[in-house]
């Protein structure tokens, strides 16, 4: 009888201890990299504690990012200072701030619009010569905060630039296609409508290198 | 006859720009950055496959022929790239995103490292940057044309190596038509750019991180909030 009900205690404590979880602290490299990057080891795929590797932030550790960086070129919308500028002025372009442009260029820009279209009026999008070189020569590149993102899609206007925009047709048809974009048909495209490599859905978008 | 002779004038100039070698697109950019490293090829901004998420492409040194050209290059680890974000319309930027090359110690990898988007002091702004160390949000493992790596991290995911260029336009004939020697475009015409690569960067970013943007900021999208946005290359002093 006592022998059995040592038994029956030692089963019981037995049966307990296997409910009792020991919290291990100690992960050895074992865990998912995704919950190691505030544990305080370096551990997971991570170069430093709770740094580096693809999920965790980069280890700054050793790194010197010291000294002064000073502008020598820059780019808002695509081919600005290559249609627009001229020699002697677009190495200056390249280093003046956006707030200064319109000052600096607006009106270099327009002299160079009557040169490329001498018959220049205005265009689809309604703007005159002084208007169109205004916003050109503001050099930003808009970008929708909600919505559609495109430099064109017959709909949206300037509201970004993505990889499958024709931005060298809509350049073209604003200079060259007058009020109804039907002036000058065979200045109004290039023909090249489309990237020789398809795009990607998903990061990083552009197409592996040749 | 006039037409022709204003065209010669201005492709006897673009000429002269272009007989420095190589073409950037800005990619075709001025005299005395034209095929250096703070030579910007392009720039793309875009929703994301994401919509709550902006993707940001800068890529340098472009038109490079596959194999060997495209295996030897490199970014130039002093020269800083700024992506500037003006959330105010007031064509100053109050965010920026820096991004540099270094060779990570841990791993002995070239490695880029992107910081921000982090507010600007308007004492900061303008042609001259320091680097905001207090706001590294992340780090990517150069890729090769082989080798491709990306990383995330506080949201962002980050890559940085050789592309096929993503620009396409008949330039030659472009220029043919700026020299005078022709009127028009070819149809079909013929891309300049295919079969090239170029060293591209993307970074893909929460809207949320960016702030906001202003409505009526583009007088074309009335309604629309808007940002306004531009890339630097920035060399080390």
């Amino acid at each position: 009888m006592k022998t059995y009900r040592f038994i029956l205690i030692f089963a019981t404590i037995c049966s307990t201890l296997l409910f009792i979880q020991c919290k291990d602290a100690d992960d050895n490299g074992n865990v998912i990299d995704n919950v190691s990057c505030t544990d305080g080891i370096q551990n997971g795929s991570e170069t430093g504690v709770d740094c580096g590797g693809p999920s965790c932030e980069a280890c700054a550790t050793g790194l010197v990012f010291t000294g002064t960086y000073t502008q020598e070129d820059q780019m808002g919308r695509p081919a600005i200072n290559t249609v627009f500028g001229t020699v002697g002025m677009k190495d200056a372009f390249n280093v003046t701030i956006p707030s200064d442009m319109r000052a600096a260029f607006q009106a270099n820009f327009e002299t160079n619009l009557f040169i490329l279209n001498p018959a220049y009026t205005t265009n689809a999008i309604g703007l005159d010569a002084t208007a169109f070189t205004t916003v050109l020569s503001n050099d930003v590149l808009w970008v929708a905060e909600t919505g559609i993102t495109t430099y064109f899609n017959g709909t949206e206007i300037l509201t970004g630039r993505a990889l499958t925009d024709d931005v060298i047709d809509v350049s073209l048809l604003l200079i060259f296609g007058g009020p109804a974009g039907i002036d000058n048909p065979t200045l109004v495209s290039d023909f090249v409508s489309e990237n020789d490599a398809t795009f990607s859905t998903s990061f990083p978008y552009l197409a592996n290198a040749f | 006859m006039k037409k022709t002779k204003i065209f010669a004038a201005i492709g006897g100039l673009v000429l002269a720009v272009l007989s420095v070698v190589l073409i950037a697109a800005d990619h075709i950019d001025a005299p005395e950055i034209s095929g250096t490293s703070t030579d910007i090829a392009d720039f793309y901004a875009f929703q994301g496959e994401d919509p709550n998420n902006l993707v940001f492409v800068v890529n340098v040194q472009g038109i490079l022929a596959p194999g060997v050209p495209t295996e030897q290059a490199v970014f130039d680890e002093n020269v800083l790239l700024e992506i500037n974000i003006d959330n105010n319309n007031d064509l100053i930027e109050d965010k920026v995103i820096q991004i540099i090359k270094r060779n990570d110690p841990a791993t002995m990898e070239d490695s880029m490292y992107f910081f921000g988007p982090v507010a600007v002091q308007s004492s900061q702004t303008g042609l001259n940057s320091t680097i905001d160390t207090a706001n590294l949000s992340g780090s990517v493992k150069i890729s090769t044309t082989t080798d491709i790596q990306t990383s995330t991290a506080n949201g962002m995911m980050f890559f940085a190596g050789p592309r096929e260029d993503p620009f396409f336009f008949d330039f030659a004939r472009y220029n043919e038509i700026l020299n005078g020697a022709t009127t028009g475009f070819n149809n079909p015409g013929t891309d300049s750019f295919a079969g090239t690569n170029v060293l591209s960067i993307v970074v893909e970013v929460p809207k949320a991180l960016l702030g906001s943007g202003t409505v009526g900021a583009n007088p074309l999208a009335p309604t629309t909030p808007v940002y306004g946005v531009w890339v630097e290359a920035k060399r080390k002093q």
